[in-house]
């Protein structure tokens, strides 16, 4: 690849809760130089969702504006992703588009993947048991259908490859 | 008037107060409805104005407590117990350990929210919690679904402790004849049990979520409020009030009145709260639904969906009977809504005595989380309707209801049958 072909590759680092430091750090140490940034993090209504629904079970009760703590999760949600996608560019230090939409988190971030050369994104799952599982379902469907290249990074350092179980059936060693 | 009349008459009228409070047409109180329709059901002879009247009567202490306690958790929230307990979250939560992750603050958010539910009343939980608890999760930079989610749960399954817990256990405390003390220590085994339950389905269920670690973020101190002393000892005292005036003899109602008045008179004079917040914080028009869907349902058991549904409720306390109890109370509460459940099931139950009545208390308090509305009426009319333009996500709040709330009612009621005879002996 020619030096002047990744002069506008564009990079989109999926920033989430948690996690958003070693993806801003990876796609800053492993994107070609020139590279354009865009800082890309998705809310899913589904938090909010569940707290809305626990204020309609509350039967009978008052619909006094702002009591329905739903909207009240809404607009913390709304304030804490700005908060996050300006400390993941502070942490960045170059000149970025910061994106953030509201949807279904997997779609929202395989749609945005379309318009870029390289997704950024770090494992969501469970890993305190190496395996399949240290992607969770919303990753594995963005690793699925992303329309790009993704880079996947652990959110810690990674783990050592003495970490790997045993092959099945492996004998002894040598 | 002949029963069947007086039924269908009064069933029409149940139907329609119980659509009017899904529905919520153009958001008007429930009680539009709801106290037209007990007058209507008086006047036409469906239920006797001397039956209604006691009803009334039996009603009025309970709403009574049901304010107080309403204002007493709004003013809890108004001397900042509630960021108080966020602030401590937010200090303590944050784990060195990535394999502790944020269970931790799990842990905190579990023992925080059981207690303000059973303490407050459940929508202290779902209100004035649900809200610190997002908040808190956002400063230490992990995902707040497992998070919100134990408060969405807790507000329903630890509501069981005490009589003020939820609306469910004043409406049924009278019909136990149990003091506070001793509905207390009854539910103890039980409230505990389910909230171990929900734990380890939690634990495992949100594991992904769970594995992030909890950092404190910038300007963490900045605005953490100190915990408000008086407040915490007047709630404290209340609590003990409950107790004591209930050992007395006097209904602890006044003991809530008291604690509210206390906080109330305080913040009054400090300008720290006007008198028209303290009259909404009390929630009137819900006070009034109340009575009138209580008339509602007394005309519709009276006239004959009392001897209808005898026959489904097991007599006695043996561990079938009140595990049947406790089923039927669940699914009750998820087709309607716990409210109307709790209202035809105590007549019904409180023959077989104080075991059965909480037996219903457990089906009707830890059954709605199995829908996300707590009932699958507001649940299909909100399908109806579409929130952020498209209906929401049920899929995981349905499967982690499937996982809690069998285990959770099936654990609660071993614990109370534990409770009954243990404590009994």
């Amino acid at each position: 690849m020619a030096g002047s072909d990744t002069k506008d590759r564009s990079v989109l680092i999926w920033v989430s809760e948690g996690t958003w430091r070693a993806s801003v750090d990876a796609g800053l140490s492993l994107a070609p130089a020139g590279a354009r940034f865009t800082l890309l993090h998705v809310t899913s209504a589904e938090v909010a969702d569940a707290a809305h629904g626990a204020y309609l079970g509350l039967f009978g009760r008052g619909r006094g504006v702002g009591r329905d703590p739903g909207d009240r999760l809404d607009e913390l949600a709304t304030a804490s992703a700005g908060d996050l996608l300006a400390r993941a560019a502070e942490r960045l230090g170059r000149s970025c588009e910061k994106v953030e939409i509201h949807g279904p988190t997997e779609r929202a971030v395989v749609a945005a993947s379309a318009q870029a050369d390289l997704l950024v994104m770090a494992r969501d799952g469970d890993r305190s048991r190496l395996g399949p599982k240290s992607l969770g379902k919303v990753g594995r469907f963005v690793v699925d259908h992303a329309a790009c290249p993704v880079l996947l990074v652990w959110p810690e350092p990674a783990p050592d490859i003495t970490s790997i179980p045993p092959p099945p059936h492996a004998g002894g060693p040598g | 008037m002949n029963a069947a009349v007086g039924e269908t008459m009064a069933l029409l009228a149940l139907a329609a107060v119980l659509a009017w409070a899904v529905i919520r047409p153009r958001g008007w109180p429930e009680a539009v409805v709801a106290v037209p329709a007990a007058l209507i059901l008086i006047a036409a002879g469906a239920i006797g104005a001397s039956s209604a009247i006691t009803e009334a009567r039996q009603l009025g202490p309970v709403i009574g407590f049901l304010a107080a306690i309403l204002v007493l958790a709004h003013l809890c929230d108004d001397d900042g117990l509630f960021q108080a307990c966020g602030a401590w979250m937010a200090r303590t939560g944050a784990s060195r350990s990535t394999a502790t992750g944020a269970r931790r603050l799990l842990v905190q958010v579990f023992v925080i929210a059981s207690v303000t539910t059973a303490v407050l009343s459940l929508d202290a939980t779902v209100v004035l919690l649900t809200p610190v608890v997002f908040a808190t999760a956002s400063r230490l930079d992990v995902r707040a679904r497992p998070q919100v989610y134990a408060c969405t749960h807790l507000a329903n399954s630890a509501s069981l402790l005490l009589p003020v817990s939820n609306l469910t256990n004043l409406l049924a405390f009278a019909a136990t004849g149990l003091a506070f003390g001793r509905f207390a220590a009854l539910m103890a085994l039980p409230w505990l049990a389910v909230i171990g339950t929900e734990y380890a389905v939690f634990s495992r269920f949100f594991a992904a979520d769970l594995s992030i670690r909890p950092r404190p973020g910038p300007g963490q101190r900045d605005n953490d409020a100190g915990l408000p002393v008086f407040t915490l000892a007047v709630v404290a005292l209340t609590l003990a009030g409950f107790a004591g005036a209930s050992a007395a003899g006097v209904n602890p109602a006044w003991a809530a009145l008291a604690g509210a008045a206390v906080l109330a008179a305080r913040a009054l004079a400090r300008h720290r709260v006007a008198p028209v917040a303290l009259v909404r914080a009390a929630d009137v028009p819900f006070l009034v639904f109340v009575l009138g869907l209580g008339i509602v349902v007394k005309a519709v058991v009276s006239n004959g969906l009392g001897a209808a549904l005898a026959p489904l409720l097991p007599g006695g306390t043996s561990l079938p009977a009140l595990l049947a109890t406790a089923a039927l109370a669940a699914v009750l509460a998820n087709l309607c809504n716990n409210l109307p459940a709790v209202l035809v099931l105590l007549p019904l139950a409180a023959p077989s005595g104080a075991g059965a009545v909480l037996a219903v208390l457990l089906g009707v308090n830890i059954g709605p989380n199995l829908s996300y509305t707590g009932s699958l009426a507001t649940l299909l009319w909100r399908r109806i309707l579409r929130r952020h333009g498209s209906a929401p996500d049920l899929g995981e709040f349905t499967r982690l209801g499937l996982l809690t709330v069998p285990a959770g009612l099936l654990v609660a009621v071993l614990a109370l049958w534990v409770s009954l005879h243990g404590i009994h002996a």
